[in-house]
């Protein structure tokens, strides 16, 4: 949905271009999700083959642990079935999280469970939430033309580097979604006509105030799937605050035979790369005789905002935090996409930085790359990254001309400096 | 050994008589000689000190004027004024710049210290300190480095307009018809499909969606505009001077700038960077130059190509054609044989099928051997007669345009290089340098595309453009203070002086900040011991000095240290 956002960008800059299409276009979601859902079928069915290629047998059923070698599931249709192992993995990550204390909340709001699914147009939508999900999601149902809010209750992507984080919410703001900062739903509830009315404080002018919306898309957090599961019955424990499954460099939990992975464990990033390959380690460190263990370090990422956010290794908070202000060298860059130039896009964050630690040879901590195409940007740099790179390595690297992603060899403007870091032609 | 290059000087002779007259005018003619010479090298053609600086020089590239005695009738009286000139009795007797240098073991010491090179600097005659010729990405990165480092910089930048009469401003190929043209054009292609995918993601419009080449070709034209001008600011803001002129080497140091209206000047330089880069090539067949169009023309092209023929497999090619036919039209490529040559072949054959799948006809293992015009036009209608180059088959069609893509020819052949004996590739006319971009006169450099041997890209020849402004005139960030001392105790006792020696060395770049100490002397570890907790603290050659001595002692030296080693002065001690 996030490609059929920037779709409509490309087609406004095709215009510039030489394209003759009449402008504004309009979209029709109902097309869009109707792609994209026959699209995600195709894997379900595509997975279900995998399986029984591989001789997986596969139940359709909720599992719950009667002990610790025994799980009882139950089918759609009540019938409970029995299945006893060695080796157990829990891997049933989380649901997304509703602000049950908010009346109308769970009545009248939808998640992104929903809202991929949706056949019909959300319409105006407010999103409550600051996430990495509340705002990708804001960002598409700005990019195919809806009325799109988002409810910040205190700052957008926590855990990740704030000065992009911000600057992320600055282009969203700048680009037709409304933010509504320091507000806190109260109440929810349906108008005659059909619109949903919420309530909401605002915290820092203390008022109180109300809108109205005919969607509303709760992204404030997303719960580990433990509460069902029984894991008491099978001695397995959980975080008292997360309530996920407490692990340990194997993926074991307090039970040797019984595994965790995925966004279910304690402590892990919540994405699918890393889910996937601690999976695949898991069973080769089980069945293949293999000792090796899932590095949880420097994992790249990207955010797929309106303008994408890529980003691995440490923010420049935690490399400061860690080895403190006098010991970092940060290095950035405002740039310019030069596909954006012909377009009369504007590029005011597009921008790029690198922490780094201060001694020779300067090894990068971090990198942080906010543009086009930032996940492709930025999966290179995470090998090189995972390879010790120091600055010295990345200044002495010939950049491919024209790219964004050279951009970031071309990096020699240090904070520290206080010099203006706008990159000016080649 | 080829001889250095240089003028032999011959000394008319006059009458034998020893009149104070006749050695006036000998004095005179000898002065003469020192003076309007920037080296004067009085020699013998025997001597084997006066070849061993006569190398030196020749190594340097610099040119001297060479006085063999041996081989003039007064050589003897020559030897003799220059003693009274000099006091120096032997050959080879040197002048830099109506210094006198010495005999060869002063002019090789003065070599190792730099004093001669300093001496050599101190040269009126030559206008610049670096001519770059080619304002391209390596010409413009080397001038604006260099100006930086605060050398006296001039660019010279002229385009030849290609046969259709296309011609650009500053910035060298990569931004008026290379890399970014290219890409945009790519990027008007990749919004094409962009637009065709959109459809299938709800986005709703209903005509088959046309595209116009001049509103395209517009945008670009005045965002490269925007670039001519910023690069011109740029030299400005730098004092770098920029002369829109055709530069070709005359002599030595010296080139001739011609400008569009045919206008010459001369200007001179220590240094030279050839950075002019290449330009397309064509067939050599008939109605190649009057009917195709290259690289140069395309990106300006003022009316859409329509149906294209591309000849070529090169990446130019490939794009062009990939472009092109992304934008709706008609594109065929004609290749001769194989396609992206140097480059991985099972991708290349990829690439090409995906073109073929996406809808761009191939020719593959034929040439054009006639381009005929069938009607005139914006764009004509041209007729291409090729032939395989595996049998006798023929092909005909008709086309609007062919696009030439069939390699670029090195800028060097018209630019004077055998004036001054610069080599080149005879058959590419590619420029071979060593690996500090130095060609085979030593004070001409080379790079980007007209390089033998390396990649023809825009960042290479920048950083390449940039390391080697840096080398030529960046200087050392340390500076090192030192000097030879006597210690007081050592006097009485007859010891030698002149043996204990003390230094520093500073970091430019840091306020001078010591980051060196050394010593070598009496009680080294008493003397040692303070100055390291000082470094600690931060030491800067400005504290030392501020810093008063303990007198008499030998640590008391560092608080006075004032010669550096680059000033290549005396620090023996004379005395107390």
């Amino acid at each position: 949905m996030h490609q059929a956002a920037l779709l409509g960008g490309l087609i406004r800059d095709a215009g510039h271009y030489g394209w003759e299409v009449a402008q504004p276009v309009p979209h029709d979601w109902r097309k869009m999700a109707e792609a994209v859902q026959n699209h995600v079928k195709s894997l379900n069915w595509g997975h279900r083959v995998q399986l029984q290629d591989r001789k997986v047998k596969y139940f359709n059923i909720k599992a719950s642990f009667v002990n610790e070698h025994t799980v009882c599931g139950v089918a759609k249709g009540g019938k409970e079935t029995l299945l006893s192992a060695d080796h157990i993995v829990i891997a049933t990550g989380g649901r997304p999280r509703y602000p049950t204390h908010i009346e109308g909340a769970l009545e009248y709001g939808i998640t992104s469970d929903d809202i991929f699914w949706l056949k019909d147009s959300p319409g105006k939508t407010l999103v409550v939430g600051a996430s990495y999900v509340a705002l990708e999601c804001a960002g598409f149902l700005t990019g195919i033309g809806l009325d799109t809010t988002v409810m910040v209750r205190s700052i957008p992507l926590r855990g990740f580097d704030q000065q992009m984080s911000s600057l992320v919410m600055e282009h969203m703001a700048t680009h037709g979604t409304r933010f509504l900062r320091s507000c806190t739903p109260s109440h929810v509830g349906r108008l005659p006509d059909g619109q949903l009315q919420v309530t909401w404080k605002d915290h820092t002018s203390g008022k109180g105030d109300t809108g109205t919306f005919d969607t509303i898309l709760w992204a404030i957090g997303r719960a580990p799937e433990t509460k069902s599961l029984n894991l008491e019955k099978a001695g397995v424990k959980t975080s008292p605050n997360s309530q996920k499954i407490l692990v340990d460099s194997r993926e074991a939990t307090s039970m040797p035979h019984i595994y965790a992975i995925g966004d279910v464990a304690e402590g892990r990033p919540e994405l699918t790369p890393t889910a996937i390959m601690a999976g695949k380690l898991l069973a080769q460190r089980l069945f293949g005789g293999s000792s090796d263990l899932m590095d949880y370090d420097n994992v790249p990422t990207t955010v797929f905002t309106p303008l994408e956010y890529g980003c691995v290794g440490l923010s420049e908070e935690e490399a400061v935090a860690r080895h403190g202000q006098e010991h970092v060298e940060v290095y950035h860059a405002y740039y310019k996409p030069l596909e954006f130039t012909v377009a009369e896009r504007d590029a005011s964050q597009c921008y790029i930085k690198m922490v780094c630690l201060r001694e020779p040879p300067q090894l990068v901590l971090g990198l942080h790359f906010l543009g086009p195409n930032a996940g492709e940007v930025t999966q290179g740099f995470a090998l090189g990254i995972k390879c010790g790179a120091s600055y010295v390595q990345v200044m002495q690297t010939v950049g491919i001309h024209p790219t964004c992603s050279e951009e970031v060899v071309r990096l020699r403007i240090s904070k520290r400096s206080g010099l203006d870091p706008t990159v000016t032609g080649c | 050994m080829s001889s250095p290059p240089g003028r032999r000087a011959r000394l008319p002779s006059h009458g034998s008589g020893r009149s104070s007259e006749a050695r006036e005018a000998l004095r005179r003619r000898l002065q003469g000689l020192i003076d309007g010479n920037r080296v004067m090298i009085f020699s013998k053609s025997y001597c084997p000190h006066s070849s061993r600086v006569k190398e030196l020089f020749s190594s340097l590239g610099v040119e001297c004027n060479i006085l063999e005695l041996d081989q003039v009738d007064d050589g003897t009286k020559v030897q003799e004024m220059l003693s009274e000139i000099t006091n120096q009795k032997t050959v080879p007797n040197i002048f830099v710049n109506k210094v006198h240098v010495g005999g060869c073991d002063r002019t090789f010491q003065a070599h190792q210290s730099g004093l001669l090179q300093k001496l050599l600097q101190e040269d009126a005659a030559h206008d610049y300190d670096l001519i770059v010729i080619g304002g391209g990405s390596g010409g413009l990165a080397c001038a604006k480095e260099a100006a930086i480092l605060g050398k006296k910089v001039m660019v010279l930048d002229f385009v030849v307009p290609s046969p259709q009469g296309t011609s650009w401003g500053l910035g060298g190929t990569c931004v008026n018809v290379g890399c970014i043209p290219k890409k945009l054009m790519h990027q008007a292609a990749l919004l094409g499909q962009a637009l065709h995918d959109s459809r299938k993601f709800g986005w709703e419009y209903n005509k088959q969606v046309k595209h116009n080449w001049e509103t395209m070709t517009e945008a670009i034209q005045n965002y490269i505009g925007s670039l001519n001008w910023g690069y011109k600011l740029s030299l400005r803001e730098k004092a770098v001077a920029y002369v829109n002129s055709y530069g070709k080497f005359v002599e030595h140091h010296k080139i001739k700038a011609t400008d569009k209206k045919g206008q010459e000047s001369c200007y001179t330089a220590a240094k030279f960077v050839i950075a002019t880069g290449e330009r397309p090539r064509y067939l050599g067949i008939q109605g190649d130059k009057e009917y195709c169009i290259t690289s140069d023309d395309l990106f300006s092209l003022p009316y859409c190509p329509g149906k294209t023929l591309v000849v070529g497999a090169s990446y130019i090619a490939l794009e062009c054609a990939g472009f092109l036919a992304g934008l709706g039209l008609d594109v065929t490529v004609m290749v001769r044989s194989i396609l992206l040559r140097g480059f991985d072949q099972e991708m290349a054959e990829k690439v090409g099928s995906y073109m073929e799948q996406h809808g761009v006809k191939f020719l593959r293992k034929f040439v054009p051997v006639m381009i005929q015009q069938l009607e005139k036009g914006l764009p004509g209608k041209l007729k291409v007669l090729a032939k395989s180059t595996e049998g006798p088959e023929a092909v005909e069609e008709v086309y609007n345009t062919v696009l030439l893509a069939v390699g670029r020819d090195s800028c060097t052949r018209k630019i004077g290089l055998e004036n001054i004996g610069v080599k080149i590739n005879e058959k590419n006319g590619k420029i071979p340098v060593n690996d500090t971009e130095q060609t085979n006169v030593p004070y001409v450099y080379a790079i980007g595309d007209v390089l033998e041997g390396k990649p023809e890209l825009t960042p290479v020849a920048i950083q390449a453009g940039k390391l080697l402004a840096r080398r030529l005139f960046g200087t050392s960030l340390e500076k090192v203070y030192h000097t030879l001392f006597w210690p007081l105790e050592w006097t009485i006792a007859g010891r030698d002086n002149n043996t204990c020696y003390a230094k520093i060395i500073c970091n430019k770049s840091d306020h001078d900040r010591v980051i060196g100490f050394h010593i070598l002397g009496p009680n080294a570890g008493e003397i040692t011991q303070g100055f390291a907790a000082a470094m600690k603290c931060g030491l800067t050659k400005q504290l030392l000095n501020d810093t008063i001595g303990i007198h008499p002692t030998c640590g008391e030296v560092f608080t006075t240290l004032e010669t550096t080693k680059s000033s290549g002065l005396d620090i023996t001690q004379k005395g107390c």
